[in-house]
Formats: C-alpha cells, sequence, structure tokens
C-alpha cells in the first residue's frame, strides 16, 4: 500500500487521470476502454432501473386501492410485463455487466478486457436492443404476455399486432449482447490474469463474473430457440405452439425456464460475488473459508441447471418429475446456505467499520435470507400448488432479486464508486438511503406474503372489495413511493459527490485487491507496470506489492484505437429487427447489408493504429 | 484478423499460454452447443406427432444424404490439409485446400436445396406439419452455420491469392479449422438423428 500511495501524490500521474474520461461525445460513441464502457452501462442500466421503477410504481398505484380505474386490464398488462423484462434484462443484468466491466480487468491486473471491441459491440447492442424493446410503447403498445411469455398466449391468435414480434426480436438481440459479453469475460479471466493469480487467487467478484459468464454462455442459447421457434410461428405460420396442429405448449415453458432458472443465478451470482468483496474488506479479516465460497458458487451455478421445472410445478409433470425437481432445488439451499455462513463467519470477530457497503451487504445478508426461505417453501412441489401464480411468490422474487440483488449492488455502487468517479459518496446522504430502503422495501414487500396466503392472484389489475386485501395492499403501495423516494436520495448523493464529494485517492476503503492499488479514476492503461501476486490478498500482505504498478518512469502503455465498427454492426442488427417489425424485407436486408459490412470493416481494421 | 492477434500478443501475457482468440471459439463452440442441442431436443420432441403427412419415413433419402454427408466429411480432411499447408507457409497447397474445403462445403449445401425443393415439390413445406416446420429449422440452421463457414473460408482463400495470408496467420485458419469441424460433427449428430433413426 505504501509504494502505490507513495506514487499518488506524483503530479505527473495525477494529471493522466484527469484524461480518462476527458473526450467529446464522439471519444465515448467509439471507446474501447473497459472503463468508460462499464460506466456506460451503469448509466443506461440505472435509466432504465428508473423506467422500469415507474412501471412498478403505476401497478402499485393501481393496486393500491379496490376496483380502482386508474389503469386498464390492457396498460396494466404491459405494465407488469415490461416490468419484468425491464428490471431483469436492462436493469440488473447491464448493472451487473457495467462492475464486470470496470472491475475485473482491475482486479487480475490487466489493461483490459481479451477483446475491447467486442465489449464496445455487447454494450452498444444492449443499448439499442434497449431503446428497440422500449419504442413498442410507441408502436401499438408494449409486450404484455408477461415476461416469461407462455406459448399460446403470445400466438397470433391471442396476441395479434407487433407487441410480442418487439418482445421476441428484443430478446434475441439482447441475448447476442450478454453472450457476446460472456464470451468475452471468460476468454479474458482465464487469459489475462496477472503473473502469480492462480483461480485460486481471484478475487470472489471475479470469481463469480466467471460462473456467471459460463451460465450465460449456456443457458441462453434456450430461449433463443424459444424465441426463434415462437418467430417462426408468428411470422411463418409454423405450428410449434399451436395445439391443434400437433403442437405442444410445454415445449416453450422447458426452453423458456431451462434459460429462465440459470437466469437467476445470472443475476444473483455477481451480487453474491460483491458481497463476498463488501465484507472482508470492512472486516479487515481475508474471506472466511475462501475454496467454500468459491465451490459454492460452482454448484449453484451447476445445480441451476437441474431445477428448471420447479417453475413447471402446476403443469402436473407427475409425481417422478415433481419429486426429482423438489429434491434438486432444495439441494441448491446448502451451497447459498454455506455462503451466509462464511460471510457471518468473516465478519466474526473482525473489526467491523460501518461504511455503507458494509450497511448494504449485511441489508441483503439478511433480506436474502427471507427471500431464500420463501424460496425454499416453494420447492415442496405440494406446498408450491398453494403458492403458485399468488402475491406469496410475487414477495419471494423480490426479497430475492431486489431485498438479495439490489442491495448487493448498492453495496457494489459504494464500495466501488470512489475506485470509478475519484469521489466518495456522502456517508449521511447514503445512511439515509439505506434505512429509508430498507424499511420501504419490507412495508411494500412484506404484506404480500400474506396476501398471497389470503389467496389475491398475481397479475391481475385489480380486486374487489371485501375480500380482506385492502389494508395490505395500501401497505405495499406506500411502501413502494417511499422506496421510489429512497432512490431519488441515492441519486442526490450521486450528483452532489460528484460535485462536492471529498477525493478518494487510491484505496479509501484498505482493500485487499489489485483494484486499490491504483489512482481514482484508474489511468486509461490501469497498471503502467504489470502487477505480480503472491497472495489472494495482495495487498493486505506485508509491504504490498512488490512492484511499483504506478512508476511513472516506465513506457507509457500501448492500447487499442477507437472503434466505430461495434457501434455500426449493433445498429445493423437492430435495423434488421426494426425491419422484421414492420414485416418490411428491404429494411431486413438493409440491416443484414449493414452487418455483413461491419464484420468486414471490423476484422480488417488493426487494433492499434 | 492478424494485425489483432499481433498487438494484443504485445499488450497481454496469456495466463494459459493459449491465444485468446482459440479460446474464444472453444467458449462460442460451447454455446453453440446449447443451441443445437436445444433444436435437437425440440426436433425429438415433435418426432411422430405430425397429424398431416407427409412423414419423415415417405421422404427421407438416406443413400442421397449419405453421399452429400460424405463429401462434408471429406471438407474436414481438406480443411486438415489446408491448416498444415499454411503452418509450413506452403500458401500453393494451402490455396488449394482452402479452395476445395469451401467447394465441398458448397457441394454440400447444393445438395441440402436440392433435397429442401424436392420435399416442396412432394408437398412438405415449412407449415404442413411439425416435421417440416422442425426439420427444416433444424437443417436450415445447420446450412446456415456451412454457409457462414464457406464465406469465411472464401474469404481467407481471397486473402491467401493477395499475398496477405501466411504462415503467421496459422493461428486464424486454425480457429477457421475449429469452427468448420464443429459444424461437421454437428451434421454426423443429426445425420444420425434424423436420417439413421427415421
Amino acid at each position: 500500500m505504501s509504494v502505490s500511495e507513495a506514487s499518488h501524490d506524483t503530479a505527473g500521474t495525477a494529471a493522466v487521470h484527469e484524461g480518462t474520461y476527458s473526450g467529446g461525445l464522439w471519444s465515448w460513441v467509439t471507446t474501447v476502454d473497459h472503463k468508460r464502457i462499464g460506466i456506460m452501462y451503469a448509466v443506461f442500466a440505472f435509466f432504465f432501473f428508473l423506467v422500469g421503477g415507474l412501471e412498478a410504481l403505476l401497478i402499485r398505484i393501481q393496486l393500491g386501492s379496490p376496483e380502482s380505474t386508474l389503469i386498464d386490464p390492457d396498460l396494466y398488462n404491459q405494465l407488469f410485463t415490461m416490468h419484468g423484462t425491464t428490471m431483469v434484462f436492462l436493469a440488473v443484468m447491464p448493472l451487473s455487466a457495467a462492475f464486470f466491466n470496470f472491475m475485473v480487468p482491475l482486479q487480475i491486473g490487466a489493461r483490459d478486457v481479451a477483446f475491447p471491441r467486442l465489449n464496445a459491440f455487447s454494450l452498444w447492442v444492449f443499448v439499442f436492443g434497449a431503446l428497440f424493446l422500449n419504442s413498442s410503447f410507441l408502436f401499438g403498445g408494449a409486450p404484455d404476455a408477461g415476461w416469461f411469455g407462455y406459448a399460446n398466449l403470445t400466438s397470433t391468435q391471442y396476441s395479434p399486432g407487433v407487441r410480442i414480434d418487439f418482445w421476441v426480436l428484443g430478446l434475441q438481440i439482447l441475448g447476442v449482447s450478454s453472450i457476446a459479453a460472456a464470451l468475452n469475460f471468460i476468454v479474458t479471466i482465464i487469459n489475462l490474469r496477472a503473473p502469480g493469480m492462480s483461480l485460486m487467487r481471484m478475487p470472489l467478484f471475479t470469481w463469480m463474473t466467471f460462473v456467471t459468464s459460463f451460465l450465460l454462455i449456456l443457458a441462453f442459447p434456450a430461449i433463443t430457440v424459444g424465441l426463434v421457434l415462437l418467430m417462426f410461428d408468428r411470422t411463418f405460420g409454423t405450428s410449434f405452439f399451436n395445439p391443434a396442429a400437433g403442437g405442444d405448449v410445454l415445449l416453450w415453458q422447458h426452453l423458456f425456464w431451462i434459460f429462465g432458472h440459470p437466469e437467476v443465478y445470472i443475476l444473483l451470482l455477481p451480487g453474491l460475488g460483491i458481497v463476498s468483496e463488501v465484507i472482508p474488506t470492512f472486516s479487515r479479516k481475508p474471506l472466511f473459508g475462501y475454496p467454500f465460497v468459491v465451490y459454492s458458487g460452482i454448484l449453484i451455478a451447476f445445480l441451476g441447471f437441474g431445477v428448471w421445472a420447479h417453475h413447471m410445478f402446476a403443469v402436473g409433470l407427475g409425481p417422478i418429475g415433481n419429486t426429482v425437481f423438489s429434491a434438486t432445488t432444495m439441494l441448491i439451499a446448502i451451497p447459498t446456505g454455506v455462503k451466509i455462513f462464511n460471510w457471518i463467519a468473516t465478519m466474526w470477530g473482525g473489526s467491523l467499520r460501518f461504511k455503507m457497503p458494509l450497511y448494504f451487504a449485511v441489508g441483503f445478508i439478511a433480506m436474502f435470507i427471507i427471500g431464500g426461505l420463501s424460496g425454499v417453501m416453494h420447492s415442496s412441489a405440494a406446498a408450491d400448488l398453494q403458492q403458485t401464480d399468488s402475491y406469496f411468490v410475487v414477495a419471494h422474487i423480490h426479497y430475492v432479486l431486489f431485498g438479495g440483488v439490489i442491495f448487493a449492488l448498492f453495496s457494489g455502487i459504494y464500495y466501488w464508486f470512489p475506485k470509478i468517479t475519484g469521489k466518495m459518496l456522502s456517508e449521511g446522504i447514503g445512511k439515509a438511503h439505506f434505512w429509508l430502503m430498507i424499511i420501504s422495501f419490507n412495508l411494500t414487500f412484506f404484506p404480500q406474503h400474506y396476501l398471497g396466503m389470503h389467496g389475491m392472484p398475481r397479475r391481475t389489475f385489480t380486486y374487489q372489495e371485501g375480500l380482506g386485501f385492502e389494508a395490505m395492499n395500501l401497505m405495499s403501495t406506500i411502501g413502494s413511493l417511499v422506496l421510489g423516494f429512497s432512490i431519488l436520495i441515492f441519486l442526490w448523493n450521486v450528483f452532489h459527490s460528484l460535485r462536492k464529494g471529498e477525493s478518494a485517492g487510491p484505496d479509501p476503503w484498505g482493500g485487499a485487491t489489485l483494484e486499490w492499488a491504483i489512482d481514482s479514476p484508474p489511468p486509461h492503461y490501469n497498471f503502467r507496470v504489470e502487477p505480480v501476486v503472491h497472495s489472494r490478498d495482495p495487498l493486505w500482505a506485508e509491504g504490498g506489492l512488490d512492484v511499483d504498478v504506478n512508476d511513472p518512469t516506465a513506457p507509457e502503455p500501448h492500447m487499442p484505437s477507437p472503434s466505430l465498427w461495434p457501434c455500426i454492426l449493433a445498429f445493423g442488427l437492430v435495423l434488421a429487427a426494426i425491419g422484421a417489425v414492420a414485416k418490411a424485407l428491404l429494411i431486413v436486408l438493409l440491416g443484414a447489408g449493414v452487418v455483413v459490412a461491419a464484420i468486414y470493416g471490423w476484422a480488417f481494421q488493426p487494433l492499434e493504429r | 484478423m492478424s494485425e489483432t492477434a499481433a498487438a494484443s500478443a504485445e499488450m497481454h501475457q496469456s495466463s494459459t499460454g493459449l491465444p485468446s482468440r482459440k479460446l474464444l471459439m472453444w467458449a462460442f463452440i460451447g454455446s453453440e452447443c446449447m443451441l443445437f442441442g436445444s433444436l435437437i431436443i425440440t426436433y425429438l420432441v415433435y418426432r411422430g406427432r405430425s397429424i398431416v403427412g407427409p412423414y419423415p419415413e415417405d421422404l427421407l433419402n438416406i443413400p442421397f444424404i449419405t453421399v452429400t454427408t460424405f463429401v462434408l466429411l471429406m471438407s474436414s480432411l481438406t480443411m486438415v490439409l489446408a491448416l498444415a499447408a499454411v503452418q509450413r507457409n506452403d500458401m500453393r497447397q494451402g490455396k488449394l485446400w482452402l479452395l476445395m474445403t469451401a467447394l465441398l462445403g458448397l457441394v454440400f449445401l447444393a445438395g441440402q436445396v436440392y433435397e429442401f425443393t424436392h420435399f416442396v415439390h412432394e408437398g412438405l413445406g415449412l407449415t404442413t406439419n411439425l416435421f417440416g416446420a422442425s426439420f427444416f429449422l433444424l437443417t436450415g440452421t445447420h446450412g446456415a452455420h456451412v454457409f457462414v463457414g464457406v464465406i469465411w473460408l472464401l474469404t481467407l482463400f481471397v486473402l491467401a491469392v493477395s499475398g496477405k495470408l501466411t504462415s503467421e496467420n496459422a493461428e486464424t485458419v486454425e480457429i477457421t479449422g475449429l469452427y468448420w469441424h464443429f459444424v461437421d460433427v454437428v451434421w454426423i449428430v443429426l445425420f444420425t438423428i434424423i436420417y439413421l433413426l427415421v
């Protein structure tokens, strides 16, 4: 640590990082720097987090009173479909991707990802795909068949018009982005680790990124095939999901959930990685049982492929299917529990510093345990039949995905914001954000357990008076409005801290991993001199790093040149999708032409010019 | 292509000693396995569930497809010969075998076009029944992969003719080969489950 602090004081390096984010709009469009790409992922993801949040608030306001006529059933269907789709694909996944992008190369001591232009491509496909999906609100309405899009609700018979076409094409495009990014991170983590960083010395966040990337490349093809079958049914008139012609609607459910359950862990594992970074740092103790935490993450991912049919207990798979999937689902509780005990054991006897990242990490553990316990309840097929399609399930998924993932992501934001921007987030405003968020979160979602047990169904736009649902729905709605307000407090914290926050310095928290060895924000080449790693917690080793990674006398590393081709290629893909929705073959062909031209332009453009 | 490899070699060491682009192709092939796996499962689930004809046993011409299958498998041999030639910088042979691989791929595709049109004449369209839909989607996806491979091989051939492809780019040819062999292996599976199990 002493080494990095010494070099931080040199005026020369300070001047360099001023330039990390400088440059006009064009420099951001053509950038291949993983840090800038990470920031753009974060900004767009947070924008769509707000969009998805507004959709949720409209849903809650509608349900705040019985027989409300504020929102009609048609709009309500669009809102809950787009709320789910947006939060999963446009908010949480890209927010995780933002952290993958910014932190993984820093944590493994690399100067960038293995394929910087492929990385830019992933970003722009996500951005254009997200805009494409949301543009449906302007053209005949948004998708309205639920985020799971069950066949044959999505057939042209029951869903005429272009709404489902937007959903089918939008998700295929977003799949391209996710797979490209995941391939990139797999190769980056395998191949660009600093000397001495063996797999079992990698930081937990990098490990979970690695595992998540494998889940992505193996799970997304299943939904892609499902979407292609659906597209053929809707566009070309095949009968894959048409029971009248022998088609089987359950095939959709299988293909969707073979993707859909690993997707739950795609959302969750990066959060588990963040918490496994934050807790050791703020306990001043190495992670308790590091190999157990790593192997538990791998086991969760592995088992995640064997539990999909627990989403389908209500379809009647028969006793053997239900039993097998009940058992595998219960098994997942074991590695998840192992992780929780390891986090608690890490904090046990540590010198805890309750800064904002630790607040959110501890909040995560508490909320995630509640969500995990209701998850174990669903794993029993008999119990699940009582709970399925009720608000109990809504409460469960929000305890896992909001109480779990969003709290973990906020922990990561408070933890790494100083590294990314060079400014500390305000602890005072942060505390207001945290307490308001955790109280209103519980006010919003805890009553939903009872609503579900009392029989309130999901995805229904209203309920009648006198069923006993009024009070708890009103509580939930009030909670959601406060929850929305707490997000505004966070945004205020960001704007306030960017202008007036105290300077972070390279290592404000006393972290153990390589990202804290370099300045905040990092220079565009990250490490001037390649670090050498001898342990799991390199900066906590006696004497710190044995190389001065910021040595200003070392030659400045060459970095890849900016490129516009990734953005053009992404645009071509979406152009083809626009043509497909508009049923205009000419636009499809034009889009395909742009794609081919961009691939060749990209392939023949040197990485460094 | 080639420039990328040189530049990234300068920027990063490789932790495993393997080129990053090769790892990328292997990971991509892993993902493709799930794609074809899902399509194959769709085909198998719908096997024997068409409620109107024509049915597979009415149409599938095993001797004909055996010939095109042989052609495609031979293209894997020529791919290996192309890589070996490029590695020893024998670009005359390299060009020959690259072109030969692409041509064998084209012969396979021509066989597929003939088969598809023949089926349509016999009354099996994409929308006729579940067999038509799942057959055309599965073999069509494979054919699209062969087509991409042919374009890729022809690009390499043009580069070789213009002298831009030498033994320094052997890695690029090797990665093309990985893709090409994978597409061939997928066909062996499809040949078995569609034609031999009819």
